[in-house]
């Protein structure tokens, strides 16, 4: 019997893998590492939300829950965007809770996209954004957000890169991984680029809760986007449950039952348990989440004072919790840059490359780690800078 | 004393990690290093700040001894001073590390360290139940301390998390 070369479809063959793998890999067996690399909270997901879980499988809730989700949760989701976003959802018809944000944005691109449609995604972003563009049969159109600009996408930009075939515009305010925040303004301006050539937005705001100066602004909340917008989160950064992989979108009725037809098909429900935990956090996780961002925004301004000081420049991150220093001082370029920052002084730092091309010259530094690791490890960059 | 959004939050910072330079609160804050040095001073000279403190585990150190007793103490207060002047008399021996006004059945806590149980006994019965005003004591010795000042000894705090992520 002869055997096919490969049994793999051509376009998982072609997806390229992300490339901080080549990083986890490098640190294996290393000892006093510094990570500076983890894209997840340090904290641990506060008790009472734990122990909800740890209840509802006393109680035996060990079933499945409707596909969109525990209508109470969904109820609690709804609330929550209303409190805090501004805008209301249907729970019965506009919300689902997925497995993770991630889960989130495949289901969204899977259920928009014909094949051949086109995405705008705006980098540096997160590693998943185009290759699930590509897995749902459309076609990635990298929009490389500025230096000039700390990263902030600009109108003109959109509109330069719109098609015929653009069917909706990817966006992460605040950002992983430049930290960058769009201003109000700044929306408003983008979503006039979605409303002119009747676009959609896929807005992914699993960092709104993570914002240290502003207020937070949902694009579903900019004039005339709701009916246009799928608004992507989830409890994973601000909740520090990114191990329960539970996340939540909500859209207009449509586009929520197109989403709901994958998700069901291909996931059932997300986990129960991390339902009951989540309702938890969203019921009585407002203090607990502002300790949180308390304490990432002290860290913040250290790190990016200490980073200036040794001469990396790095602007100052409205949000989420990473840093992205310029190195392109130093000579090397960002991959470079990790590599030796690894082997000469054990740090961990992902290079911006990473996360898209227009993020060659930086690094991400994540401030999610605790202030003795981050003060040793600022310490180790500079030394290592000093010594080129 | 009226304190400044920023002096609080330097007050908070330093309660949780004494430790931290100036410089390092100054990056922290996004303030400068001369104005930490004045609200560090202000909350200093003002007694805000009354003292820098390191917790330490003595049941960590071979060969340490020591007891704590929590004592709760029934007072008669005087008229005019009310429980001020028992609660003088009770502070002033360096036996008492701490004592509190509590409502409900009794009225001072007493917190004790000895290095032994006896030593313990013998500041109850001989110094402390002989303060005049003081009606009653009821000793409890500590056997474990699992948490203090919201510090959980012995915690579990490696990071589980794997060393690099999107």
């Amino acid at each position: 019997m002869v055997l096919k070369t490969s049994y793999l479809a051509n376009h998982v063959r072609n997806l390229k893998p992300s490339g901080i793998r080549k990083f986890f890999d490098a640190t294996a067996g290393m000892t006093d590492v510094i990570s500076l690399g983890v894209g997840e909270p340090d904290f641990v997901t506060p008790w009472n939300v734990r122990e909800a879980a740890i209840l509802s499988l006393e109680d035996g809730h060990t079933s499945y829950t409707a596909n969109a989700g525990l209508l109470e949760l969904r109820e609690a989701i709804a609330k929550y965007v209303d409190d805090y976003y501004c805008v209301a959802y249907d729970p019965e018809h506009e919300i689902t809770v997925t497995v993770g944000a991630s889960e989130a944005i495949d289901i969204a691109l899977r259920a928009i996209l014909d094949p051949g449609d086109e995405v705008l995604v705006v980098e540096p972003c997160f590693v998943s954004y185009a290759p699930l563009v590509t897995l749902a049969g459309g076609t990635p159109v990298i929009v490389a957000a500025e230096k000039e600009n700390d990263f902030k996408v600009q109108a003109r930009q959109l509109e330069d890169a719109v098609t015929e075939r653009t069917k909706a515009i990817m966006i992460c305010s605040p950002n992983n991984p430049t930290g960058s925040m769009l201003s109000k303004q700044e929306m408003e301006q983008v979503a006039r680029v979605a409303k002119k050539h009747d676009l959609l937005i896929l807005s992914d705001e699993i960092y709104a809760e993570l914002v240290y100066d502003d207020l937070y602004t949902s694009f579903a909340a900019i004039d005339g986007m709701r009916e246009r917008t799928i608004l992507v989160s989830g409890f994973s950064k601000d909740m520090a449950m990114t191990g329960w992989r539970l996340g939540f979108v909500c859209a207009p009725a449509e586009i929520t039952q197109g989403m709901l037809k994958i998700h069901q098909y291909a996931i059932m429900c997300a986990s129960t348990m991390a339902q009951y935990a989540a309702l938890e956090g969203l019921r009585n996780g407002r203090s607990d989440m502002a300790e949180m961002r308390k304490s990432y925004r002290l860290r913040r301004n250290f790190v990016v004072e200490s980073l200036n000081e040794m001469g990396l420049a790095c602007y100052k991150p409205e949000g989420a919790f990473y840093t992205f220093p310029n190195i392109e001082l130093t000579g090397m370029d960002s991959e470079s840059f990790a590599t030796r920052l690894l082997h000469e002084e054990r740090v961990v730092v992902v290079p911006g490359n990473a996360f898209g091309d227009s993020g060659e010259g930086y690094v991400r530094c994540s401030y999610a780690t605790s202030m003795g690791q981050l003060r040793e490890a600022m310490k180790r960059i500079h030394h290592f800078v000093d010594n080129l | 004393m009226k304190l400044t959004a920023t002096e609080i939050e330097i007050a908070g910072i330093l309660e949780k990690d004494a430790r931290l330079t100036n410089d390092e609160l100054a990056k922290m804050t996004d303030l400068s290093v001369d104005q930490i040095n004045q609200i560090v001073k202000k909350l200093e000279d003002q007694k805000v700040i009354v003292r820098y403190v390191s917790l330490v585990d003595w049941t960590k150190i071979d060969g340490h001894q020591g007891v704590t007793a929590m004592i709760d103490v029934k007072v008669t207060p005087k008229r005019d001073v009310g429980f001020n002047e028992v609660a003088k008399r009770i502070y002033r021996h360096k036996e008492v590390k701490s004592v509190y006004l509590m409502s409900g059945t009794y009225d001072l806590s007493v917190q004790v360290e000895g290095q032994s149980v006896n030593d313990v006994a013998h500041f109850v019965s001989q110094k402390l139940s002989t303060i005049e005003g003081v009606i009653s004591t009821t000793t409890h010795f500590v056997l474990k301390k699992f948490k203090h000042d919201g510090t959980i000894y012995d915690s579990d705090d490696r990071d589980k998390r794997i060393v690099v992520s999107p």
